[in-house]
Order: C-alpha cells, then sequence, then structure tokens
C-alpha cells in the first residue's frame, strides 16, 4: 500500500448529505473487471448525470462531502472508484464504518472534521487544497481546519501498512487461541460438511 | 469481582486472539460467507500466494448477481455467468462449501445462512456485505466487511478490529396488531438518523423485541447498518433455541448441551453500562413508510412528507428538497394519496417464510392493480410457500412468483425499477437509484407492500383489518 504523508492538490466539493456507496459507483458497473482500466470512470456516473453533484475533474485528489459519506453497502469497489481516479482523501462529518475501513486498506485518507468546517471547505474558492495526515489538519487558502482519524488509521497510511502481513506474524497466537477455543467451544464447528 | 459486561462485550472477549498496544485486537472468526461479488479478494489471495486458511468455516452463496428467471438454462448475461463460474471454480479449488445455482439450499446468503444453522448464538460472523448485521438476530456478533478485509479472513480466519462503542435500543411494551419488525426499525433509524449509530455496536432489548420471532428479529438487526450501527444484535433465549434446533448444520447431541450451557451466559448484566441508550414505546409505533432517498426519512403512514420551506436549518430544507424532487412528491402530500407503479417483495430484510405469510394474508383472494414480483429469501422458503399455497395466492393476485437472490432490491441481476417509476419495497434502502437509475423506493413492511399492491397506492394495512 501506498503510504500518505501530504497532499496539495484541487478539490472536490460534495454538498450533499448521505451519499453511499451506490452511489460513489452504481451496481450495475461492477459486473466488470476492475482491471485493466480501473473503476475511476464510473465514479459517482449517475449523481453527476442527474446534475446533483459536479462530476470529478482530472488532478482533484481530495474530496469533501456533508455528513454520512459512504453509507449504505460494503462495496469496497467504492473505495476502487475513488483511488482509481486519483483520490487519495476524502473529508466529512462522518463517514459508512465500514466505507471508512475499506478507504484506509487501499491508502485514502477518510478525513472527519466537524459540520461547521465541513461547511466552510465546502464553501472556499477553488484554490488547491493541502491535507497534512500527520499534523491532522486541511489547508485550503486562508481557511485551515483540523481532522480527526482514528490513531491507528493514522500510522497504518502513514506507512502504508498491510494487514495480513502482519497477521500471518501471529501464528503462534492464533495456534494457541483455536487450541485453547476447540476445548472451549466444541460445539461452535459447524456439523456436518 | 466481575465488572458488569454487556452481551457484546461477552462475543468481543470470547474472541480474541490477541491485542495489541495501539487498541486494535486480532478476532477470531467463526464463520465467513462469500458470494460471487467475492472475486476481488480470491484474486488478492491468489496474488499473495496464500491458501484459505479455514475452508471448513467458509461458506459460499450464489445470490447477488442471479437470474430470478429460467433457471433451468444457462445464465444469459455473459458477466454475470462469469461472475456465477467463478465463484464456483475458486471455491471448488479451496474446498469450501457451496451454495450454487443449482443447490436446492441456493438461496439470499442471510437467509441461507441462517436457515441451514450455520449462524449460532456467541459465534463471529462476516460476509462481504453489509446486511451481514442480520445474523445478529441469533446473539452473535456479525458484521459486513470490505473485499481487502475478505481477503484477509480468507488468508487468517482473522480480522483486526477496534471495539465499537456500546448502544442499547430499548423497545418497551407491545406494538398494535399488524406492526412489523419492519415498521419497528424504520421508526428507530427516523429517529436517531441514518448515521445515528456510527461506530457503535447495537443490543435490541425490551419486551417488543422479546415478543419478536426470529424472522422479526433478522429484520431489525438486518437494517442496524441503516442506522449506521457496526453490528446488531438480540440475546439469545427461548425462540432462538427453538429456531436452531435440528436445522441441518447445528450441534446436536452432547454438543447441543454444550452449546446451551454457554449461551446461557450470553446476556448483558442488568447493572451493564453502555454507552448510549435509547428507548421507545411500543405502543406508539405505526405502519411506516420511507418518503425519501434515506432510510431515515420515514413517516407513520398516516403522515404528510414535509414541506422543505418550513424547515429552518437550511441545509436540511435542502436535502428535504432534493429528496421530494427525486422522489416526484409535493410538498406537504399525504402518504396515503402516493400512487405507486409496481411493487417488490423480497430480499434478506424480509423475504423470510413469515414475511410471505403475511404478505399473501392481505392478497388472499384480491387482485394487485400494478405490477409486482415476489422473489423469496432462500430456494427453501421458495418451495415452503408453494407447498403452504403461498405461492397461488400471489400468482393469482397478479404478481410474478420468481426464483431466489437479492434481486430487485439491488438490480445487480437485472431485475430493475424502471427510471421514474415507484415501487413500494420490501427491502433496506431507498438510496437513489439502487432499484435501478432513476427508480423511486419507498421501504415498508410486507403486508404493507401488498396492500399497496392492492390499492395502487400507499396504503395504511390496519384498514384490510
Amino acid at each position: 500500500m501506498k503510504p500518505f504523508t501530504c497532499d496539495t492538490a484541487a478539490m472536490l466539493k460534495l454538498p450533499v448529505a448521505n451519499i453511499d456507496t451506490d452511489q460513489l459507483i452504481p451496481a450495475r458497473f461492477m459486473k466488470e473487471p476492475r482491471q485493466p482500466e480501473g473503476y475511476g470512470r464510473f465514479l459517482l456516473h449517475d449523481l453527476a448525470a442527474e446534475g446533483t453533484a459536479p462530476a470529478p475533474r482530472a488532478g482533484q485528489t481530495i474530496l469533501v462531502a456533508r455528513r454520512n459519506f459512504g453509507c449504505g453497502s460494503s462495496r469496497e469497489a467504492a473505495v476502487y472508484a475513488l483511488a482509481d481516479f486519483g483520490f487519495r482523501a476524502v473529508i466529512a462529518p462522518t463517514f459508512g464504518d465500514i466505507f471508512a475501513s475499506n478507504c484506509v486498506k487501499n491508502g485514502v485518507v477518510p478525513a472527519m472534521v466537524s459540520e461547521e468546517d465541513a461547511e466552510r471547505l465546502l464553501d472556499t474558492a477553488d484554490l488547491p487544497v493541502t491535507v497534512d495526515l500527520a499534523a491532522q489538519t486541511i489547508a485550503c487558502g486562508n481557511v485551515v481546519v483540523p481532522f480527526a482519524i482514528d490513531p491507528v488509521w493514522q500510522t497504518q497510511l502513514l506507512n502504508g501498512w498491510d494487514d495480513i502481513d502482519l497477521t500471518l506474524a501471529e501464528g503462534d497466537a492464533i495456534a494457541a487461541f483455536t487450541a485453547r477455543d476447540a476445548g472451549a467451544r466444541p460445539w461452535a464447528a459447524p456439523r456436518r460438511r | 469481582m466481575q465488572l458488569p459486561a454487556t452481551l457484546f462485550d461477552r462475543l468481543w472477549d470470547r474472541h480474541v486472539v490477541s491485542s495489541r498496544a495501539d487498541g486494535l485486537s486480532l478476532l477470531w472468526i467463526d464463520r465467513h460467507f462469500v458470494h460471487e461479488g467475492s472475486h476481488h479478494a480470491f484474486g488478492q489471495i491468489a496474488a499473495r500466494g496464500v491458501p484459505v486458511a479455514r475452508p471448513d468455516l467458509t461458506f459460499g452463496v450464489a445470490d447477488h448477481y442471479v437470474p430470478t428467471r429460467g433457471r433451468d438454462g444457462p445464465v444469459p448475461d455473459p458477466s454475470i455467468a462469469r461472475m456465477v463460474a467463478q465463484l464456483g471454480a475458486n471455491t471448488a479449488a479451496h474446498h469450501i462449501t457451496l451454495f450454487g445455482l443449482d443447490d436446492r439450499r441456493q438461496g439470499i446468503v442471510h437467509v441461507t445462512g441462517t436457515e441451514q444453522g450455520l449462524t449460532l448464538p456467541g459465534l463471529t460472523v462476516v460476509c462481504g456485505d453489509s446486511h451481514t448485521s442480520t445474523h445478529g438476530a441469533f446473539g452473535a456478533y456479525a458484521f459486513g466487511i470490505g473485499a481487502s478485509e475478505v481477503a484477509h479472513v480468507l488468508a487468517t480466519q482473522t480480522l483486526w478490529q477496534k471495539k465499537p462503542k456500546r448502544m442499547r435500543v430499548s423497545v418497551e411494551g407491545q406494538t398494535a396488531p399488524g406492526i412489523t419488525a419492519k415498521d419497528i426499525m424504520l421508526t428507530v433509524i427516523a429517529a436517531i438518523g441514518a448515521d445515528g449509530a456510527a461506530g457503535h455496536a447495537i443490543e435490541y432489548a425490551g419486551s417488543a423485541i422479546r415478543a419478536l420471532s426470529m424472522e422479526g428479529r433478522m429484520t431489525l438487526c438486518n437494517m442496524s447498518i441503516e442506522a449506521g450501527g457496526r453490528c446488531g444484535m438480540v440475546a439469545p433465549d427461548a425462540t432462538s433455541i427453538a429456531y436452531l434446533k435440528g436445522r441441518p448444520f447445528a450441534p446436536e447431541g452432547a454438543l447441543w448441551d454444550l452449546a446451551l450451557a454457554d449461551w446461557a451466559d450470553l446476556a448483558s448484566d442488568a447493572d451493564a453500562v453502555f454507552d448510549r441508550e435509547v428507548s421507545f414505546a411500543a405502543a406508539a409505533i405505526a405502519p411506516t413508510v420511507t418518503w425519501g432517498i434515506s432510510p431515515e426519512q420515514a413517516l407513520p403512514i398516516d403522515a404528510h412528507v414535509p414541506d422543505p420551506d418550513r424547515i429552518s436549518d437550511p441545509i436540511k430544507a435542502a436535502a428535504a428538497r432534493d429528496a421530494l424532487d427525486y422522489m416526484g412528491l409535493s410538498p406537504g402530500q399525504a402518504l396515503q394519496s402516493v400512487a405507486i407503479d409496481r411493487v417488490f417483495i423480497g430480499s434478506c430484510t424480509n423475504a423470510r417464510i413469515e414475511d410471505l405469510r403475511a404478505a399473501a394474508q392481505i392478497l388472499a383472494g384480491r387482485k394487485a392493480v400494478v405490477p409486482g414480483l415476489v422473489s423469496p429469501g432462500s430456494s427453501l422458503v421458495k418451495r415452503q410457500a408453494e407447498e403452504e399455497g403461498l405461492a397461488r395466492i400471489f400468482t393469482e393476485a397478479g404478481l410474478d412468483w420468481v426464483e431466489s437472490g437479492c434481486s430487485m432490491c439491488v438490480g445487480m441481476n437485472g431485475d430493475m425499477v424502471p427510471a421514474g417509476e415507484r415501487c413500494a419495497s420490501t427491502t433496506n434502502r431507498n438510496f437513489k437509484g439502487r432499484q435501478g437509475p432513476g427508480a423511486r423506493t419507498h421501504l415498508m413492511s410486507p403486508a404493507m407492500a401488498a396492500a399497496a399492491a392492492v390499492n395502487g397506492r400507499l396504503t395504511d394495512v390496519r384498514r384490510f383489518g
């Protein structure tokens, strides 16, 4: 996973609440394999066509929206669409839990700001925006706002760590757990195959 | 002395493999369901060259994309045929049990998994689908995960998780006749908001919850995600135990007795502390429908949709205006005056046998005045409904009786609501475009959807007696 420290780029502004993962990538596009073209071309497809949201433009890598961004379906394809388009950070007052977790797995920063600060960012002129993950700040012109992120996610994103590598190193702990568990919960195994 | 614990604390503690100083715990996963959409994750482990750690705890189901008609022949859409074949190849290569298209147990993963007795109290259950929260109805810790996490579980049978906060939603008293788990949950979501339970594990409690059947509890837990919750759960009791006894994958004999002894401990202590508590009076809950584009935009059927001009908060007013515009409704319009174009009875939320019985009870001897689709939650539910004569009631009313799958809830298989059409739906999401581009969705209980089919407009089921 590509580490994230600081990014300065154009920002896509979505003054809409409850943008769900179906809107980030409509379900019908997910039958296509992600490679080789990527899912970026499907990002916000229907919302942009309907005129509710501006279409993302090349060069934008930061996005700000209103509350409950990424709610709904667990489809990681919503994050693939963002990441494949080039987005590295999403900013909102609240996120769908699964979506936020999916972001981190793909090196995208879910930056949580207050509702007031989200409105201030939505109101900024079209200037480059800087997201500084170590300092937990977002700066656009003379607007500088702090953001919150789970410290575990922050470390993971700063280092570009991958979960499976970390877990395979826990082999002994897993073996000890399963040995203990087989005695404690023999009923938990599925009865028949 | 042990500190008082919640049901969620107990589930969590039983599954911690190791804990890191930064607050993450590695959790053991007891059941993992995969579906056609899980191909990204199989691709990830193939790219790493790691095997599936525990194929005996992994189960495959074809549901998201499967056709609901013409199942005797080949799948007509080539990309869907490829995904279904890929699930078959991936599960076969890794020796994973598959409930495939030709299996009589096939169905929506959250219906098949529970009716097979794979989900048990005290287990951790995951699937690359947000409605995995459904399985919490048995007192399991069940939650949806993304593709990278699916790959992680395939490779290690564990997940790194940060412990969510605990929230209790209590519903006390007796609901009025005709009020279902769907009405309870839409009322809860309207009250706390679509992100009201974000970061929380919800436990549903109170006498109205205890009175629910397993089907009702599954509907409730299913929609926990629509309130933003990480998961939802109900403590196991005599109702859950009676449901599970004798199910194909549930323990039996001495193991069943051991399980019962273990499950007896799965409850929140009387003095357990929750991070957040909300409570509702069951008697005040009316048949509830959504009017907008988020499940939080729900109202009692005898209400009127909001007038944005009378909402003082400009952001909320704009959201209401956008919702009314998309839904083609006028400010202040009476919900019961809203004409519908079709109905859909199906999905992991409301397509179990009890749901089909409730809808059939309304439709018996009546005709639907709009077209509609009834897709049972599983192929076994389909067969049972045919044996009980429910299927005939649906077809005689003029509705299409089709095979089991996610179908028109999400439209991935081509069962879609045409643009601009309005659908009375027993599903879980009324998001823009969820049932098809430009489709307008009103969420409601199966009986309410049936009543809407008969009258051609949103209807108070209480008027059907």
